[in-house]
């Protein structure tokens, strides 16, 4: 087949490209899980706040991904470098479901079991990290695998504004109108993304609460 | 029991509590005393469950003042406060991601004692409770009802305090099951003497594990009558529990265990 052909010979091109394209995911789903999560839990805490905070982050979310990259472009300091701004565009991206993961994972917590646990004088912090993360984890961590998914897919755009990663294969493939060279960037991607989600799948299933 | 000429361990002192326009509780006034079993009696609303929650500061009064052991329960360290009171509730509230053993050592553990002794504390709670040694690796989703209501009062239990909260414990048990853990409470507090406040709506279970009942309706208490003198009352609404429990109350009467 031509495109393995194809991927073979430049084998490592494909793997800088697959390399700079999990560099992007990875740390914009960093980035997203260090305000995702603390933002789920204080509106879980406090639901005054949650329709504000879940609203925003879905019109976040309703912005096509090429216009976004556009509209970040003349922010004085993340339109320098093209990859701190994808890395921000992506970060946006990847909020909502874990913001909304975290949200509903604390929330499922059986208000039995927190009530318990402050009647038997567990400090907010105690019961936080002792009883509503660890029940709430892989609803929390479903939230990252849709969140890594999403990523591995925008981020192929992010080639459109000199970021790098496979959409650099895609976006090249377009221009010359060459199938192989679109399916030598489409291929790595669509197996990152698989394989990213089963990680995490995994990940989910061994941090369950029994 | 003898009369306690000493402070009693739980006070509520004219309280009132409101709640989104509601009144919940209003002036009530009910003293505890060492040792005793005190039941709260009254139908749904009625304000048991909010006076319960009152003692452990799960709620703070609008106005007026719990004391335990003569000092109010608003001055000083809240937390502190409910590590010294045991707290049982209907849906018992287990951790379902530890074991049993976890559940009942999670406050000797967050209290700094060392794991040998929180070990030998949960086994000799398991025991107290009619439980095998075994069931301490167990996770709560592997316990029936009346098994998870056990461990429940084991945690209560485990950091050895003076008060315990029960509210409703047995509430959602089968007949059977209630029977039994209503039996071996009894044996229990015979034992141990702890001063109890014990929430329920069913009287016969007040008959028969209280020292004294205490009757509330719409947020007041109405009457403190011991289960002797409950069954004799003219109070009319005491008289229409009695008429509503039907026949056969007088066996449930706790007559005194000492």
């Amino acid at each position: 087949m031509n495109v393995f052909r194809f991927i073979l010979q430049n084998h490592s091109q494909v793997l800088e490209l697959t390399l700079e394209h999990l560099r992007l995911v990875g740390f914009s789903t960093l980035l997203a899980m260090a305000v995702g999560i603390p933002l789920g839990i204080a509106i879980a805490h406090r639901p005054r706040f949650n329709k504000p905070v879940l609203a925003s982050a879905n019109i976040i979310q309703t912005i096509p991904s090429l216009a976004l990259f556009g509209f970040l472009l003349p922010v004085p300091w993340l339109g320098e470098r093209s990859e701190r701004l994808a890395i921000f565009a992506l970060t946006l991206y990847a909020l909502l479901p874990i913001i909304r993961n975290t949200y509903t994972g604390i929330r499922g917590v059986d208000p039995a079991v927190v009530e318990a646990g402050r009647g038997m004088g567990l400090t907010e912090l105690q019961l936080l990290f002792q009883v509503e993360l660890p029940l709430a984890v892989s609803v929390i961590l479903s939230g990252v695998r849709v969140a890594v998914v999403i990523s591995v897919g925008v981020a192929t755009i992010a080639a459109a504004i000199g970021a790098g990663g496979l959409g650099e294969f895609i976006f090249r493939g377009l221009a010359m109108v060459d199938n192989r060279v679109i399916l030598a960037g489409a291929i790595p991607a669509a197996i990152l993304a698989l394989v990213a989600d089963f990680g995490v799948g995994w990940l989910e299933r061994r941090l369950q609460p029994r | 029991m003898e009369p306690a000429a000493a402070i009693p361990v739980i006070e509520f002192r004219d309280v009132s509590y409101r709640v989104a326009g509601t009144q919940v509780l209003s002036g009530f006034n009910l003293q505890v005393e060492s040792g005793e079993t005190l039941v709260l009696l009254g139908r749904s609303g009625s304000g048991k469950t909010t006076s319960l929650k009152l003692v452990n500061r799960l709620l703070s009064p609008t106005s007026g003042d719990v004391l335990v052991n003569g000092v109010s329960n608003g001055e000083g360290d809240v937390i502190r406060l409910r590590r010294s009171i045991g707290y049982v509730i209907q849906d018992v509230g287990l951790f379902p991601h530890f074991t049993v053993e976890r559940n009942i050592g999670l406050v000797p553990k967050i209290e700094g004692w060392p794991a040998n002794r929180i070990r030998a504390r949960v086994q000799e709670l398991l025991q107290t409770v009619g439980l095998a040694a075994d069931f301490a690796s167990r996770y709560p989703h592997q316990l029936s009802g009346g098994q998870r209501q056990r461990v429940g009062v084991a945690r209560a239990l485990a950091a050895d305090p003076e008060i315990l909260l029960m509210d409703e414990p047995f509430g959602a048990l089968d007949p059977l099951t209630r029977d039994e853990l209503q039996r071996e409470f009894l044996a229990l507090q015979q034992r141990l003497h702890k001063t109890v406040v014990f929430v329920t709506h069913d009287l016969r279970e007040a008959l028969r594990l209280g020292s004294r009942i205490a009757l509330m309706e719409a947020g007041q208490l109405v009457t403190v009558l011991s289960p002797r003198e409950f069954l004799e009352s003219s109070d009319p609404l005491a008289s229409a529990y009695v008429r509503a429990f039907g026949e056969g109350l007088e066996s449930s009467a706790n007559r005194g265990t000492s």
